[in-house]
């Protein structure tokens, strides 16, 4: 065995004993270092033959390429292990439930009116407000319903005790007086939904003293009664996601319109279920703005026309999201408000779908 | 109001379906409430005769009867009741018949060996009634073979619909019939005017001392004999729910109903003096026919005779002088009354009458005459007696009207092209007179029940409009109304299904902003508030008075007149007054923890603005990993900056103040202000004594962000972004200061050192105790310093520390810690 062969068989014996990389690097360095011997028998090359340089060189390059080869092979595989031993040491318990955090959600009333509000601005509408403390002027007088005009007293209407520029003041029984607020405002053509709290002295188990309405009023030069069902009905059909939704109106009254109209949609009684079923459920008062209502705000009738119309909010998101009962809206039982609450992170947009 | 088919039938001519008239009558705006038919389920019952009642051979108390039902032959039936007899007619059911007394269908049975092909029903079993001593026993002349509802009057669909307050003349049956003629349901029977002739000047007299009152006739009828109504009579006011009196008040209630002409009899021999006078009441009492005293008011029209009230004008009549079973001579009033002065004195006595809704929604003015004499003629033909002369007071008003409808307006108003001449006949159809014609528009005169079409009706214009747009606009109502009057006849008639529906017009190519910056803002707080783990509720305005004192103001002002309960009489100062009991009734249902937010309006005398409010309670949620905190004033203060993050506010901006409202605890608590004056929000734990009074248990934290008061932020380009090519550096520093300084103010000094070269200021540790003197506290905080144009020198780092230092210092008094 040539000395060669001997160093390579002793450090290749060595670099397999080491455990650890500071063993494997003395190693190293005795073989390879400032003094390593393979170093030393480099040194002496310089003293051969040119022959014998050429011979003994090409032999150390092998041997040295072989122990640098094992080095590296060995190296590799020390920090291999310990990093394993390192992660099998760090494990954790990946079924420990995560930090509480409890998610919040947004009211369906807020959800609905947000629906409302996105479906109707489609069509050009934009959203109007008005005080929940209204004076009879707005609330009444305005909209053509005169003291004793018996849907004033029909309106089980809550007062409070003083007054504004001389007219009692009441809490505003349908939002129709942002209709008034809106007309005073600006000049038509106007488009305009105020959908918000309304109050009327009445509890039981369909009827609360606080619910919310969603009015709202279009005038124009050529708006017609045809374009009040148009209207109406691309919105409930959006609104339910029910593209062929059947859609009835029917003849009534209301003194701040003329003609006025009551709509209903088609929907199954028994089931609840809305579209087919053959049975008819009232959901919306409507009818084209009575000329007393422009003349009122300053709007002439014989120039301008349009109509206006008024949904309970509550009514409309029990039907599409089947809450069976009123009051829980207003108890704020958080079981109740987890359960039909909507994702705040998931607004309404109209490019995301409204429908459920 | 409600009226049977038959009773329809006398004034219309038809022989549509009942399905086919309730339809209809839903859909021109009589909107059916519902359909009473009790003989329905009595339809397979038949009158048929007991040919032969003998002992069964195999029980005592049972007989085998052999029953003509009026179908081929007799059949045998097995009976148990004790009055089934030879001779007989009762009351066949046939096996297969539903026996709704018995809820059960019945079969052919076999009973005691002997095959029953049937039933004989008593009244309990066909649900008439209580009546089970035996079965029913017709009269001898009852015709075998027709089915009993039939017989019994029983096939008379009671229907109920519901007039609007415009149609007063739907409140009558002949006014229904009217609509459902025009609409194309048989034909309107012509109704004749009987003549009267007076035999003797009326002894009773009117006098009209009241505005209420423009017009009255009134007739005596001598040597009457009330009784009871005629069958026919007793059962169409039954039917519909009146109560049968006597003759003479069933008639005035008939003619209320049929007519819809409301009528009064007075027992001309109690009326005193011979006058009867509308006049003002004068605060008398007087006992009406409900059985009730009414104590009537200056404002009030009353008739009275000599000895004082007798009857609430167009309201209710009075019992002193109302007819009774032994009145011989009455006195019939036929008046009319002014529509509001009716309705506000229903209201003030809270008085619900059939004679109220006729005369408040307006009754046809014209009839008078005829509705008296026709009255007189059916007390005459009922309890006998001769008709004085009229007695009259006042004069018939004017009621005369025009309107004209241009056909083209059908369309461009109600959006149906109707042809000129079927617009012209549903006109003509309702009682409209055509005065002139022509292609382009017809003009027609308003039939006297119709108070609703071109009425005078006022305005109510807003006080501020300008004097010449308020002009215009008048003149164009008195023009536009009467038309749109007409246009609704035609178009409810028709159907307003016909009309077809057209989409909105654009109004732009991309529809703008729906909501206002306002609005925007309402918004982006509840999604902001949601997404940080609360869960929005919407509470009630009003609250009880003394909980909202809880929170603040809860001025008479905002007090409710009539509220629905005392525990809801006060608008309320905050949404806090009403979050925090949700909280507490969270709690009660075994939910320790929540955070609950609404964003809504806060009421005070002067205005009301919308906050967005919010509460956490409850400790801190046990979890393994210990990192959940209890609800405390700096996670509500987070909430607040979250909020006014996500809506735009400069954060840098803002500075907090350590005191809030009253309800809120007053060492943890704190206002967020923008500026040294505006308060945008405010946030800290709630004050201990709301806590007890609303049994909410703590810990408690709350916040209010006053979403009106934030400024709308600036439009305009946002600045390039601050992205320097060093490195940033960091730096520690301790402060030991006084333990009642604001930690804000070591902050904003450090901040403010070296205004270009530190970019942020953080605090990592508040520390009190063992090292730190008494009364003093540590201060750690890291101060990022950026480098503008070069690598710093240690030297220049050095300065600016020695700068935070000194500013510090200067501002809090505190002393870097060694």
């Amino acid at each position: 065995m040539t000395d060669l062969e001997t160093l390579q068989a002793e450090t290749e014996a060595a670099i397999a004993a080491s455990t650890t990389p500071r063993e494997l690097d003395a190693v190293r360095v005795g073989i390879m270092g400032k003094s390593g011997r393979l170093t030393a028998m480099l040194k002496e090359l310089g003293r051969a033959t040119p022959d014998e340089r050429r011979e003994r060189g090409a032999a150390l390059n092998r041997v040295r390429d072989v122990i640098t080869g094992a080095l590296d092979l060995r190296r590799v595989g020390l920090e291999t292990a310990a990093l394993d031993s390192r992660l099998a040491a760090e494990r954790i318990d990946v079924t420990l439930p995560p930090p509480p955090e409890q998610s919040g959600l947004i009211h369906p009333i807020s959800r609905t009116m947000e629906e409302m509000a996105a479906i109707f601005g489609a069509m050009g509408f934009s959203v109007g407000e008005g005080p929940d403390v209204e004076t009879t002027w707005h609330n009444f007088s305005a909209l053509n319903i005169p003291a004793h005009h018996p849907a004033r007293a029909e309106m089980d209407t809550f007062y409070l005790p003083g007054t504004r520029n001389g007219h009692p003041l009441v809490l505003r029984t349908h939002t129709s007086n942002v209709q008034i607020i809106s007309m005073l405002q600006g000049e038509p053509p106007l488009r305009v939904i105020a959908p918000g709290r309304t109050y009327r002295a009445d509890h039981d188990a369909t009827h609360s003293p606080m619910f919310h309405q969603c009015e709202g009023i279009a005038i124009d030069r050529g708006l017609t009664l045809g374009h009040l069902k148009g209207c109406l009905i691309d919105f409930l059909r959006a609104f339910f996601g029910i593209s062929n939704l059947p859609v009835r109106f029917r003849a009534s009254y209301f003194p701040f319109t003329e003609p006025s109209m009551e709509v209903d949609i088609g929907w199954n009684r028994k089931t609840g279920e809305l579209g087919g079923g053959g049975d008819w459920l009232e959901i919306l008062g409507s009818g084209m703005v009575h000329p007393r209502v422009l003349a009122n705000c300053g709007v002439d009738p014989r120039e301008w026309q349009g109509f206006a119309f008024g949904m309970g909010v509550e009514r409309v998101a029990m039907l599409k999201y089947g809450m069976s009962d009123l009051r829980p809206f207003y108890e704020s039982d958080a079981r109740w408000l987890r359960h039909y609450g909507f994702n705040p992170l998931a607004p309404v947009a109209l490019h995301e779908g409204v429908a459920p | 109001m409600k009226f049977t088919l038959s009773w329809l039938k006398t004034h219309l001519d038809t022989d549509a379906p009942l399905d086919t008239i309730t339809d209809a009558l839903t859909r021109i705006g009589l909107e059916l409430e519902g359909v009473e038919d009790a003989g329905a389920p009595l339809a397979p019952f038949r009158i048929a005769h007991v040919v032969e009642a003998v002992q069964h051979p195999n029980a005592d108390r049972l007989r085998v009867c052999t029953v003509d039902t009026g179908d081929g032959a007799p059949v045998t039936v097995v009976c148990g009741a004790p009055n089934a007899r030879t001779g007989m007619k009762a009351v066949f059911a046939p096996p297969g018949s539903y026996i709704p007394g018995l809820d059960t269908t019945l079969k052919i049975g076999e009973i005691r060996g002997i095959q029953s092909a049937g039933m004989l029903l008593s009244y309990r079993e066909m649900a008439l009634g209580e009546d089970h001593t035996g079965i029913v026993d017709l009269p001898e002349d009852a015709p075998i073979g027709i089915p009993y509802p039939a017989y019994a009057g029983l096939d008379d669909p009671v229907i109920d619909i519901s007039i609007t307050p415009n149609r007063g003349d739907a409140l009558a049956v002949r006014g229904v019939a009217r609509d459902l003629a025009a609409a194309g349901i048989g034909t309107l029977r012509p109704w004749a005017r009987p003549a009267i002739e007076g035999k003797f000047p009326s002894p009773i007299t009117w006098r009209i001392d009241s505005p209420a009152c423009p017009w009255v006739l009134g007739r005596t009828v001598r040597g009457v004999r009330n009784g009871p109504s005629p069958e026919w009579l007793q059962r169409r006011l039954r039917a519909i729910g009146l109560r049968p009196i006597s003759a003479l008040v069933d008639i005035t209630n008939f003619f209320t109903i049929d007519l819809g002409r409301p009528l009064h009899v007075f027992d001309a021999n109690k009326v005193r003096g011979g006058v009867l006078a509308f006049r003002s009441g004068a605060g008398e009492t007087f006992r009406a026919l409900n059985g009730r005293d009414y104590t009537t008011t200056a404002d009030d029209c009353v008739i009275a005779d000599a000895a004082g009230v007798q009857s609430l004008a167009g309201v209710m009549g009075g019992e002193a002088t109302g007819s009774q079973l032994d009145t011989t001579d009455v006195f019939i009033e036929c008046a009319l009354f002014d529509p509001v002065a009716v309705a506000l004195t229903g209201r003030r006595h809270d008085i619900i009458s059939d004679a109220r809704s006729r005369f408040e929604r307006g009754i046809d003015v014209s009839l008078l005459p005829a509705a008296l004499d026709a009255a007189t003629a059916m007390v005459i033909e009922l309890c006998g007696g001769e008709a004085s002369e009229v007695a009259e007071a006042g004069a018939e008003p004017a009621w005369q009207r025009h309107a004209t409808l241009r056909f083209e307006r059908l369309e461009t108003l109600g959006g149906l092209a109707v042809p000129a001449a079927e617009a012209v006949a549903a006109l003509e159809a309702l009682g409209f007179t055509v005065q002139s014609r022509d292609a382009n528009q017809v003009t027609v005169a308003v039939p006297p029940w119709r108070n609703d079409v071109a009425s005078a009706g006022s305005l109510d214009q807003a006080p501020a409009l300008l004097p010449e747009l308020a002009l215009s606009a008048a003149a164009g109502r008195a023009e536009a109304e009467p038309e749109a009057d007409l246009v609704e006849e035609v178009l409810r008639l028709r159907g307003l299904d016909a009309v077809p529906a057209v989409s909105m017009p654009a109004m732009a190519p991309v529809p703008l902003a729906t909501y206002t910056p306002r609005q925007v803002r309402a918004a982006t707080a509840r999604r902001t508030l949601a997404s940080r783990g609360m869960l929005e509720c919407v509470t009630f305005s009003f609250v009880a008075r003394d909980r909202a004192a809880l929170f603040g103001d809860a001025p008479a002002a905002l007090r409710l007149v009539n509220p629905i309960a005392a525990d809801l009489d006060q608008m309320r100062p905050t949404p806090l007054a009403t979050i925090t009991p949700a909280a507490a009734r969270n709690v009660a249902r075994g939910l320790p923890v929540g955070a609950l937010f609404e964003v809504g309006p806060a009421f005070s005398a002067e205005s009301q603005e919308v906050l967005a409010a919010g509460l956490r309670h409850g400790p801190a949620p046990r979890s393994w990993d210990g990192a959940a905190q209890a609800a405390s004033a700096m996670g509500t203060k987070a909430d607040v900056f979250a909020v006014l993050a996500a809506l735009g506010v400069p954060m840098d901006s803002l500075s907090v103040t350590a005191e809030a409202p009253a309800h809120y605890h007053p060492g943890r608590s704190g206002t967020v202000r923008q500026g040294p004056k505006l308060a945008l929000a405010y946030f800290g734990e709630l004050h201990p004594r709301v806590l007890a009074g609303l049994d909410l248990p703590g810990p408690a934290a709350a916040f209010e962000v006053r979403l009106d008061a934030i400024p709308e932020p600036k439009r305009r380009r946002k600045a390039l972004p601050d992205l320097p090519t060093f490195q940033p550096l960091r730096r520690d520093f301790a402060f030991v200061v006084d333990a009642a300084t604001p930690a804000e103010t070591l902050l904003r000094a450090a901040k403010g050192a070296e205004r270009t070269l530190i970019t942020g200021v953080s605090l990592f540790d508040v520390y009190e105790g063992e090292g730190v003197p008494a009364g003093q506290k540590s201060l750690a905080i890291e101060v990022v310093i950026q480098p503008r144009d070069a690598t710093m020198t240690d030297a220049a780092i050095e300065a600016v520390c020695a700068k935070i230092v000194a500013a510090v210092t200067k501002a809090s008094g505190a002393v870097l810690r060694g």
